[in-house]
């Protein structure tokens, strides 16, 4: 549960948002030519990063209008807001020091502190 | 070898009663991790571990090691809403968790560990035409499986389920519903548990708080992993992480089709018995059983984006209680006691890849998404035959990860009891 800032509406509740993955995957130029495994790729493989990840928002129940978020997976803070079509940011900051980002002992939620842009 | 747990029965609880229960020992050991073994299986949860145990049971490996980033059994084995049952659609998901529906029948004998396994039926609940005539198709298809079901018409139901709101006047209402008598619930802490002293037992060993930080590969063949406790070798490795398998994957550059949300439950305060069955809608989206400590174990949806952060929105919690209120009226008044999510990780055709991959003696079984605990045995079983055997076991062989490319999905979105 978090709040998004929409770039057109303002800050509102992530349930009148709908996500839509991961970003900056780009529709093959040349659909014919193909293999099944290049399909594949395109369809259904992710990189569902822990960590900072690129997506796509929707306003959908709001002004509908789609933007890309920056967002820490491993705590859901939002990191950086940036229009449809623009590249990805650089954002600088501490990344998580292995794999999982957890405690030593045990598991169970974190923080890290990446710089906001 | 060390020495073996003491066997559980009327007779130890006797003994140990007379020394105020003070003197029961630990049923598993926490050793070093030695530099190699025969096996590791990355994960201890209830999959990685039914795995370990049948690689050393069914297969006859002894050196086998379980690593676990936390402690064994508090991911989603413990976040589950314990619902087992094996009324799938497709041919291959009837075969692959009515298998493991059979493994459940016995574990608590094999295992000999109380897992309270309970076969107090699941009933399925239709609400419009559409609802009707889908249960009915997945009513014939299990028969057709010999997977025991059967339709049940709205006074059935409220035979079955006296506290059910039938009433025909509510927005959603109780047309008639599948009901899977061999279907219910198990405690899944113990099947943790059970499956760690039996592993153990066989000599297994539990590596827990040892996070995996990288895979060894040489060659196309997987040699070993580095942990947070050191390298250690071994030539299979099997990763059962869930939620993190991505994560893992991402260390050899592995591709996976899927997504890591959050899945959220709740338990109410404990009342007397009220509800002894499951009851499930995929229109309403509610799933509701009752504990044997009496509190109604609910399960919500899933968040709609990728999250490692075990805990979800408010707003999946609030649709999963009003659709459980329109149902149970008389649940109006109970208060929640405890609400917590756990990291799922789903397929885009909602069914688990148990796979060999493109390496060499690395295997993967994931993607299990909102639907695994049901599958533990099962699981383990089949994913302990493709690592020993380096091929896949009959009923695994579906869940290939090549199936994203060949188009041979197992779609069952939907046709599952509760659509995510």
């Amino acid at each position: 549960m978090f709040l998004i800032n929409c770039p057109y509406c303002g800050e509102r509740e992530q349930a009148e948002f709908s996500c839509g993955g991961e970003a900056h995957i780009v529709r093959p130029k040349n659909p014919p030519e193909l293999t099944d495994d290049q399909w594949s790729e395109y369809l259904f493989m992710r990189k569902n990063i822990k960590g900072i990840q690129f997506e796509r928002w929707n306003h959908s129940n709001g002004c509908r209008r789609w933007f890309n978020v920056a967002r820490n997976t491993a705590t859901d803070e939002i990191l950086k807001i940036y229009n449809m079509g623009e590249k990805p940011p650089n954002i600088s900051g501490d990344a998580l020091d292995t794999p999982s980002g957890e405690p030593e002992i045990g598991s169970g939620n974190i923080s890290t502190t990446y710089t906001k842009k | 070898m060390h020495k073996k747990p003491i066997k559980y029965s009327v007779f130890s609880l006797f003994k140990n009663a007379l020394s105020y229960h003070e003197n029961w020992q630990p049923v598993w050991r926490s050793p070093a991790p030695k530099t190699e073994y025969d096996a590791i299986i990355i994960g201890g949860g209830g999959h990685g571990l039914t795995t370990a145990y049948y690689l050393a049971k069914n297969h006859g490996l002894t050196k086998i090691a379980v690593v676990e980033k936390g402690w064994i059994g508090l991911g989603n084995t413990g976040r589950n809403t314990t619902i087992i049952r094996s009324n799938y659609l497709w041919d291959q998901s009837a075969r692959l968790y009515d298998h493991a529906l059979k493994l459940w029948e016995g574990m608590s004998q094999e295992l000999n560990f109380n897992v309270m396994f309970s076969q107090r039926g699941v009933m399925n609940v239709a609400h419009n035409l559409h609802d009707v005539r889908e249960l009915k198709r997945r009513w014939h298809a299990n028969r057709l499986n010999d997977i025991d079901c059967e339709w049940l018409n709205t006074k059935q139901v409220k035979e079955f389920c006296p506290i059910i709101n039938t009433s025909p006047n509510i927005r959603y209402p109780v047309l008639g519903a599948t009901l899977q008598r061999r279907a219910g619930t198990a405690r899944h802490d113990a099947v943790a548990w059970g499956y760690a002293r039996g592993a153990d037992a066989m000599g297994v060993d539990i590596i827990q708080n040892c996070e995996v930080t990288g895979i060894n590969v040489q060659n196309g063949n997987v040699t070993g992993i580095e942990t947070t406790k050191g390298r250690i070798n071994s030539n299979r490795i099997g990763v059962v992480a869930a939620g993190h398998s991505s994560v893992i994957a991402n260390m050899v550059g592995i591709r996976l089709p899927i997504e890591s949300r959050p899945l959220q439950a709740l338990v109410s305060e404990p009342v007397k018995p009220i509800l002894d069955t499951v009851v499930m809608s995929n229109t309403i989206h509610a799933y509701v059983s009752q504990s044997d400590k009496g509190e109604l174990v609910i399960g919500a949806g899933t968040d709609g984006y990728t999250s490692y952060t075990q805990r979800g929105g408010f707003n999946i919690v609030e649709d999963t209680i009003m659709a459980v209120v329109e149902l149970f009226p008389l649940f109006s008044r109970m208060k929640m006691l405890r609400h917590w999510g756990g990291i799922v990780d789903i397929c885009p055709d909602a069914s688990p890849i148990i796979s060999k991959t493109h390496i060499k003696g690395l295997y993967f079984n994931c993607g299990w998404g909102t639907g695994g605990f049901k599958a533990t045995p099962g699981s383990g079983w089949v994913f302990a035959h493709t690592i020993a055997n380096d091929q896949p076991h009959i009923l695994n062989a579906p869940f290939n990860i090549n199936r994203f490319s060949s188009g041979e999905l197992v779609d069952e979105h939907g046709a599952a009891a509760v659509a995510h």
